[in-house]
């Protein structure tokens, strides 16, 4: 659990319903993800949202093969993962250069600010890299008050220029996950 | 390499899609996509040269995106284990309208030949089955695979999964486009939809 989820009367931040309105305006329609604490509440909206379905994945990679497959079906996708879970991806990312499909992924950081557990430090450290080595471009949000805005120019970019774009939200922002207190 | 009584891959893609009406059909990568290839080029043939074990998930996108059409996976077993997950993954959003088809040779065809694990102790009829596909089953004649072929459009009764044990014989490729924006446009041009 992260720190926020062991403090039920801290109010639920807002930038996750920012990032839904957004994929809401865009028509997203399917959103395949492996649940991460960061996107919990994300999920939730997305789940009792009818116009979108949630497609939970066994692996990471599933969802870059289901986006493709979206698009050639004439809809739009998001791929919510953890920083862990790019790794799990990289010979898929090949469809993102084959298909030049508007493919977009929204992944929370783990391995930075504050981590407690070293085995996500080594994937969460070559995140950035394995994204731009694949050839899809990288966004950062660090803060609340930027959310909306960085993830409006993800979505613009990867929908309306088909410019594959991973927008990653730091740990700072999710807050790290606490362990022992 | 041949086996005796084993059906012949060719003739059971051909069967298989003879009478696709508006199917989408999504080929594995491999012997799969020539196999679709050969049974006539299509504007609703998707074509994957690459991407192992992303055929099945291909096939649930279009599948979830267009629920009124028949949406055709055929892929091989190498292809089908790598992405075993999958059909947990399908077995959840239980698609009415997607079917899933392994032409099962046993081996890994476009390698030399090394034995994959149906040659000995995986079931993918079984595993499909304890993930949730309605209708699981093996096809052992081509009468069989008529049968199943035009149950396929029938967009109600799916998740189906189907394997198929096929001769091991190595083919000449025919080689459908390799050209990923021209085949993923070509099937968006053809359900209607615009380019960016």
């Amino acid at each position: 659990m992260h720190a926020r989820n062991e403090a039920p009367t801290e109010a639920a931040p807002s930038w996750p319903d920012d990032i839904f309105e957004i994929l809401q305006r865009f028509d997203v329609r399917q959103v395949p993800y492996v649940p991460d604490a960061g996107h919990s509440q994300l999920i939730e909206r997305v789940l009792s949202e009818r116009a979108m379905r949630a497609v939970p994945l066994t692996t990471e990679e599933e969802g870059v093969a289901l986006l493709a497959g979206a698009w050639a079906g004439g809809q739009r996708g998001v791929l919510l993962m953890q920083s862990s879970g790019v790794g799990n991806c990289v010979n898929m990312f090949s469809l993102t250069q084959i298909f030049r499909f508007p493919f977009l992924t929204l992944v929370t950081m783990r391995g930075e600010w504050g981590e407690f557990n070293p085995w996500q430090v080594p994937m969460g450290s070559t995140t950035s890299g394995v994204f731009e080595l694949s050839g899809i471009k990288v966004l950062r949000a660090s803060h609340g008050g930027e959310v909306r805005d960085v993830v409006d120019a993800a979505a613009g970019q990867a929908y309306n220029a088909c410019t594959p774009t991973a927008l990653l939200l730091s740990q700072r922002l999710i807050g790290a996950k606490v362990f022992v207190k | 390499m041949s086996k005796a009584n084993l059906l012949e891959r060719r003739s059971v893609v051909s069967a298989l899609l003879e009478g696709r009406k508006d199917a989408i059909a999504v080929g594995g990568l491999g012997a799969s996509t020539y196999d679709i290839a050969a049974a006539g080029d299509h504007d609703r043939n998707f074509y994957l040269w690459g991407a192992m074990g992303g055929a099945v998930m291909i096939g649930l996108g279009v599948a979830l995106a267009q629920p009124e059409l028949p949406v055709v996976v055929i892929t091989g077993d190498g292809e089908m284990l790598m992405g075993m997950g999958s059909l947990a993954t399908v077995g959840l959003q239980q698609p009415k309208n997607l079917t899933i088809i392994v032409l099962d040779n046993e081996v890994y065809g476009e390698t030399g030949g090394q034995a994959s694990h149906t040659a000995a102790n995986t079931d993918l009829v079984g595993v499909a089955k304890a993930c949730g596909m309605k209708d699981a089953r093996s096809l052992a004649t081509m009468a069989e695979i008529k049968t199943f072929a035009a149950s396929m459009q029938d967009i109600s009764a799916g998740p189906r999964f189907a394997s198929i044990k096929i001769d091991s014989a190595n083919l000449e490729r025919v080689l459908a486009s390799r050209d990923g924006s021209f085949i993923v446009n070509r099937i968006r041009g053809a359900l209607g939809f615009q380019p960016i």
